[in-house]
């Protein structure tokens, strides 16, 4: 079995919004979360928008100091700020951001963008410099006189290969793609995703991929976790998330997907008509977090937050329509999750 | 079949003036809807389909924009030849338009309930073809509120009286388009024009938003026009559905025919880029870009990028040709 490259226990991340009589008001974007990602897979984390998932894709890189909870990269912590991280850990993981005309400086050309983590990371030398860019172009398929060009006179397509370029550009191992394509249309999100998938085979490269779009993830990601307020409510493979759902959350989502043809329409579960909206997470609803929206709710759902269990190996879900564990733990995750309750 | 028309677009041209000529954005588009149909318009970002959009309601701004040729006829009548009174009833009482960005559309220093009631007494106003006096008298004030409570019912939003008092930053996103399709559906319209209207939203709120239009237009007769860059979400609403590229129109057909049987490469380029929850990857995309508009490509708008480009392709433009009944293409593939 491939090595786990990131580990994420039990992490939280609230944000302090002001105080009351009560004490401090926060706002729990992460809830205690816990997966791990193995080395060279690409695992999907999809949510809608305020489940949290950017929040933890920012504690990971390091943007944010986790509340409570660890991170382990390679068996080590890293549970602090990007600051104090050592340079090593920063070279070893990379991040893209959903909106490429934001983060991207606009005044920089784009051999100028490349440069600073060449220089940074890897210590290339000023005569080499171009030698290494032109190199890093050819591997997004852009041609070498883009080097002179400036981030808005590009198209939105090209801006995301530059900043896929700057992010493999220390030769990380792990890459956190904060919603790389929502902000494109689909021929061009297509090259995109296959220019990924083609890197990642090339130099074993290993993806926390995050998405709002679930038909994406049933191509590209290899096990996929649903979030829903700050938690983790399923978590199976790619081929079982969407073969046999569990957790109603996820069939209200999937059948909610717009689909093009017949075949897929067959693959949607039963339509749940979808109700209500994400609550806030300054007041997360008492119990099961979902119970509010769920069709299928219980009266033990308002009071108890339901476990996660794992219903077949490696297919974890987080509701009390399954309230034991079908499998024997011995699946590294569920030795994960059982140390946290 | 002419008289059932609620929209006809006949050869439309739209021009934007820039620095160094003119942007020729559409060209020559053809375009229709019948009464109470579901027409979808899909293409990617920047083929000029919220620009068609603008013509009809004559919302382009209005200095840098040109249209040397067509037509747009609503209910018979040209809305590029309309002035003033005209053009303004035609806004407040036949078409209705939703935007994209909710955020944007509304204004966030005034409450909902001021400009949802802006929007029925403009109406009312026009509706009786004099101006109001100012001070409008109490009946009519509280006529446009209950009308007001009605429109904030009809699109599902709780609490109607505690509603109209609330600023737009105090609503969630799928709430604030509720608010923008409410202000739509104050009068009975002939034709609503929804750009994007779930598209800056979550899959679970889209599909609330999505079914909510559906049942207000079956309700009520309106046809839709719905704009969308996402084949998915206009295969779940619409009948009939146009293919856009480049300013112009490649394909159309029903919607169940054309996912069926998509004959244009650009449609098949384009299903083939959506991802499938059946699996099975994702197909490389279509190569190069949209073309610039300031020189578009001769012929064919879409030559430079097609796989089957012919040498004609570069020379003329290819007529809609028709493949079955309803379902014409705009390639020289298919000519007869």
């Amino acid at each position: 079995m491939a090595q786990e490259i990131l580990k994420i226990k039990e992490l939280k991340k609230y944000f302090r919004i002001g105080k009351n009589k009560q004490g401090p008001i926060y706002v729990r974007a992460v809830d205690g979360v816990n997966f791990a990602v193995k080395e060279g897979e690409t695992f999907g984390l999809v949510g809608e928008t305020g489940s949290g998932k950017s929040t933890l894709a920012y504690t990971v890189i390091g943007m944010y100091r986790p509340t409570a909870g660890e991170i382990l990269f390679r068996e080590k912590s890293i549970g602090m700020e990007a600051s104090k991280r050592p340079l090593a850990l920063k070279k070893d993981m990379q991040i893209v951001f959903q909106d490429p005309g934001s983060s991207l400086n606009p005044r920089r050309n784009i051999r100028q963008i490349l440069s600073v983590p060449l220089k940074l990371h890897r210590q290339i030398r000023h005569d080499q410099m171009d030698e290494v860019i032109v190199e890093l172009l050819q591997k997004v398929e852009l041609p070498p006189d883009y080097m002179y060009k400036s981030p808005p006179s590009i198209g939105g397509g090209e801006k995301q290969m530059v900043a896929i370029a700057r992010a493999l550009a220390p030769d990380p191992s792990l890459i956190v793609l904060d919603e790389p394509t929502s902000a494109l249309d689909v021929s061009v999100q297509a090259k995109i995703i296959t220019k990924l998938i083609d890197l990642q085979k090339e130099v074993n490269l290993t993806y926390l991929f995050i998405t709002h779009d679930l038909s994406l993830m049933r191509n590209v990601a290899s096990r996929i976790a649903i979030m829903y307020l700050g938690k983790i409510c399923e978590l199976a493979s790619a081929v079982e998330f969407f073969q046999k759902p569990l957790h109603p959350y996820t069939r209200m989502l999937l059948s909610s997907v717009p689909v093009v043809s017949e075949e897929e329409e067959s693959l949607r579960p039963k339509k749940i008509i979808s109700t209500g909206e994400i609550p806030s997470p300054v007041n997360i609803p008492t119990g099961c977090s979902f119970h509010l929206r769920c069709p299928e709710k219980a009266a033990v759902c308002s009071k108890d937050d339901p476990e996660m269990r794992e219903m077949s190996p490696g297919h974890f879900v987080r509701c009390h329509q399954f309230p034991t564990n079908l499998v024997e733990s011995s699946h590294s995750d569920a030795e994960l999750l059982k140390d946290s309750h | 079949m002419t008289e059932n028309l609620i929209l006809n677009i006949k050869d439309l041209h739209v021009w934007y003036r820039v620095f160094g000529g003119y942007l020729k954005v559409l060209d020559g588009v053809n375009f229709t809807v019948g009464k109470g149909e579901k027409v979808g318009l899909v293409g990617e970002t920047g083929c000029g389909k919220t620009t068609t959009m603008k013509a009809i309601l004559r919302i382009l701004p209005e200095k840098d924009s040109h249209i040397p040729e067509g037509e747009i006829l609503f209910k018979g009548k040209d809305t590029l030849k309309m002035r003033g009174g005209e053009l303004q009833r035609v806004r407040s009482q036949g078409i209705a338009m939703i935007f994209q960005d909710p955020t944007a559309a509304l204004n966030p220093v005034f409450t909902i309930g001021t400009q949802i009631q802006d929007v029925i007494k403009y109406s009312l106003a026009s509706h009786k073809e004099h101006k109001e006096p100012k001070g409008a008298p109490k009946k009519e004030k509280e006529l446009v509120r209950d009308i007001a409570m009605r429109v904030l019912k009809e699109v599902s939003l709780p609490d109607q009286a505690r509603m109209l008092h609330n600023y737009p930053i105090q609503l969630s996103g799928g709430m604030r388009q509720r608010v923008c399709i409410s202000m739509a559906i104050t009068t009975q319209r002939d034709l609503l024009i929804a750009d994007e209207p779930g598209t800056s939203l979550d899959v679970t709120i889209q599909d609330q938003i999505l079914r909510l239009l559906r049942e207000l237009v079956e309700e009520k007769g309106t046809s839709i026009i719905l704009i969308t860059h996402s084949l998915g979400v206009a295969r779940e609403l619409t009948d009939r559905i146009y293919v856009m590229y480049a300013g112009t129109m490649v394909e159309v057909a029903r919607a169940k025919e054309l996912f069926a049987h998509p004959l244009h490469p650009y449609t098949l380029g384009l299903l083939a880029s959506v991802p499938k929850i059946s699996g099975g990857g994702i197909a490389a995309g279509i190569p190069g870009r949209i073309p610039n508009y300031l020189n578009p490509p001769p012929g064919c708008r879409f030559h430079p990028r097609c796989l089957k480009a012919m040498p004609i392709c570069s020379q003329q433009k290819p007529a809609f040709y028709e493949v079955e009944s309803g379902h014409q293409v705009a390639c020289f593939l298919y000519k007869r």
